[in-house]
């Protein structure tokens, strides 16, 4: 009842043993997903999770329908993932450090930018010079939100802009990337952090496999696009078990701030 | 759900198909036992709402088609015939020169300004150089270097824009496509010179935005801007290539469309039918517009410009509050 088969590596595993590593297989170190609200738990501080902006919520402004509209989309997914967008963004602590803290949620349509996440990343980054205190951010990705057209293309350039205020006010900036991170989000504002942490095998690349399997025609390497190639590539700086992660954000805010 | 999408999309595509006279009679035939009255109030409505749909369809493919289309002018013809004393630029100075991308300084207008550019290629041979227009990491690199030279020299930037999207491939990918890309927009935010971006011809994704952070946006009447390929999002959403048609207007990425939703500044016209029947207007056209635009920044406080240009993107999004 309470074992289950690993997907990656075909263990049987331990629920709750499975449950008390944060959700990763004790076999392979295969990292299964997070949803926002355990996020917060792994990274903030108990009970200092304080949220902003959840006011900002979606609205269908091309009447975009595909096999269901827009409208439905989202109230579909508000239900299904129980959170109102595909990033909570809010003031935390941790290790007693205050942040300025956004949380990508795969479960709301794919963790796809639209306005909405734009703007709470905008009016965290804001948050974050107003108050002086890091920035970061737990990426979780398709990519843009194909329902908003060019205006979720555009979300690209407004967090661009707004995170380089907040590095030009110098500002430290992390971005910690998950399974997976991929499109419009790991070309804007994933990569331009000071730090970028990425989980275990985690999918992180601009062109997802699928795209790049059908332009070339050929086989992909096994770790295409994934954290370790990524790390021998020297597209970011270190990868972070999840049952380390929140020390070691720690561990570099004490660089930074003392 | 793959499945339900699926047959939706399929009694959609057998609406389109029954648009006959003969099937409508059929179906009112059929329905009037029930409520003839309201069945084919239904059913008119239906159909008119799927002409309007085909309608607005076809029209925004016809755009893609042009925007796409290979006697267009091209970033080169652009530069020959606007630029004097055009020099290339090449390399990133790290591993590689990316022709998808073509960089210089040249003069306009008695002004040396920086030019950044997707190269298509007018013909297979130099499409095959150029990529298609598709630039790998390198591409990007080279253009920063460019934006920098300028910002360094006081010399106003323009772009033009016209690739299907960066360069899809395992080596893109290894050196840093998104980085590359994300590198780019952030650099344009921070330029204290102004940036003038023109859309020619396809504005393919992060690709195409990766140049596009402009002070100020034109877009030729004929070009597009699109955060996916109608191709793509056909195959994605609807998970069918027929209804790539449907996708090229839902997703709203036309001159007008642009101008609607504050992406671009203006629209500039082309000659009747499109650029490709008069390139050397099409040319004379934009060349006049670059210099008006040009006076206009030219001159501006740097603060000044930086800010212009971050109020202006990060205005952009629509939604409840
Ligand atoms: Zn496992």
């Amino acid at each position: 009842m309470a074992d289950f088969e690993c997907e990656k590596c075909k263990k049987i595993i331990d629920l709750d043993i499975f449950l008390k590593n944060f959700k990763v297989c004790p076999n392979c170190n295969y990292h299964y997903s997070l949803n926002s609200e355990e996020r917060i738990k792994l990274i903030a501080d108990e009970g200092s999770f304080n949220e902003i902006a959840a006011n900002i919520k979606s609205i269908d402004f091309l009447n975009f329908t595909d096999s269901k509209p827009y409208k439905e989309r989202i109230i579909e997914s508000q239900k299904k993932s129980g959170i109102s967008e595909a990033i909570i963004t809010g003031y935390a602590k941790t290790g007693g450090f205050n942040i300025a803290l956004g949380v990508m949620d795969f479960n709301f349509m794919g963790g796809s930018m639209g306005s909405v996440v734009g703007e709470r990343i905008k009016l965290l980054a804001d948050l974050s010079i107003e108050k002086k205190v890091p920035l970061i951010l737990i990426c979780s990705s398709g990519g843009a939100r194909m329902q908003e057209g060019i205006v979720s293309l555009m979300q690209m350039a407004k967090t661009v802009s707004a995170i380089n205020k907040v590095k030009e006010n110098k500002i430290l900036y992390i971005s910690v990337i998950t399974n997976p991170t991929t499109g419009g989000v790991s070309a804007s504002f994933a990569t331009i952090a000071d730090i970028i942490i990425a989980e275990p095998q985690a999918l992180f690349c601009f062109a997802g496999p699928r795209v790049v399997k059908q332009t070339i025609k050929k086989e992909l390497p096994s770790d295409f696009g994934l954290s370790e190639r990524n790390l021998r590539n020297g597209q970011i700086d270190l990868i972070v078990n999840r049952k380390d992660l929140k020390e070691k954000i720690i561990n570099i805010l004490k660089l930074f701030l003392n | 759900m793959n499945d339900e999408l699926r047959n939706e999309n399929e009694s959609m595509q057998g609406l389109y198909d029954n648009l006959s006279k003969i099937s409508l009679f059929k179906k009112i035939k059929f329905l009037s036992k029930l409520n003839f009255a309201k069945a084919k109030a239904n059913i008119i409505f239906k159909i008119k709402n799927l002409k309007k749909d085909t309608r607005i369809a076809e029209r925004a493919w016809r755009i893609v088609e042009l925007s796409r289309n290979e006697k267009r002018p091209k970033t080169t013809d652009y530069i020959k015939n606007i630029f004097d004393d055009f020099i290339e630029l090449s390399g990133d100075r790290l591993s590689s020169d990316d022709k998808a991308i073509t960089t210089g300084l040249g003069k306009i207008n008695g002004r040396t300004v920086a030019i950044i550019g997707h190269n298509k290629g007018k013909d297979i041979k130099e499409r095959i150089e150029y990529n298609f227009g598709m630039p790998n990491p390198s591409g990007y690199r080279k253009s920063q270097r460019i934006m920098e030279l300028a910002d360094k020299f006081n010399f106003p930037v323009i772009t033009f824009i016209d690739t299907p999207g960066a360069n899809p491939a395992i080596e893109a990918e290894d050196s840093g496509q998104a980085s590359a890309i994300a590198k780019s927009i952030e650099l344009m935010f921070k330029l204290k010179v102004p940036t003038i971006v023109v859309l020619i011809g396809e504005g393919g994704s992060g690709g195409a935005l990766a140049l596009a952070i402009g002070n100020y946006i034109m877009m030729l009447e004929n070009s597009t801007y699109s955060v996916i390929s109608p191709e793509g999002c056909a195959a994605i959403l609807w998970k069918d290539q027929s209804a790539t048609k449907q996708a090229a207007a839902m997703l709203k990425l036309t001159a007008k469309d642009m101008l609607n939703l504050n992406v671009i500044d203006k629209i500039i016209h082309e000659p009747k039918g499109g650029a490709q029947n008069d390139p050397e207007r099409m040319i004379k056209i934009l060349k006049d517009n670059l210099i008006i635009v040009l006076s206009k920044f030219d001159g501006l406080n740097g603060e000044d410009l930086k800010i212009q240009r971050s109020n202006k993107f990060e205005s952009l999004g629509f939604f409840e509050k």
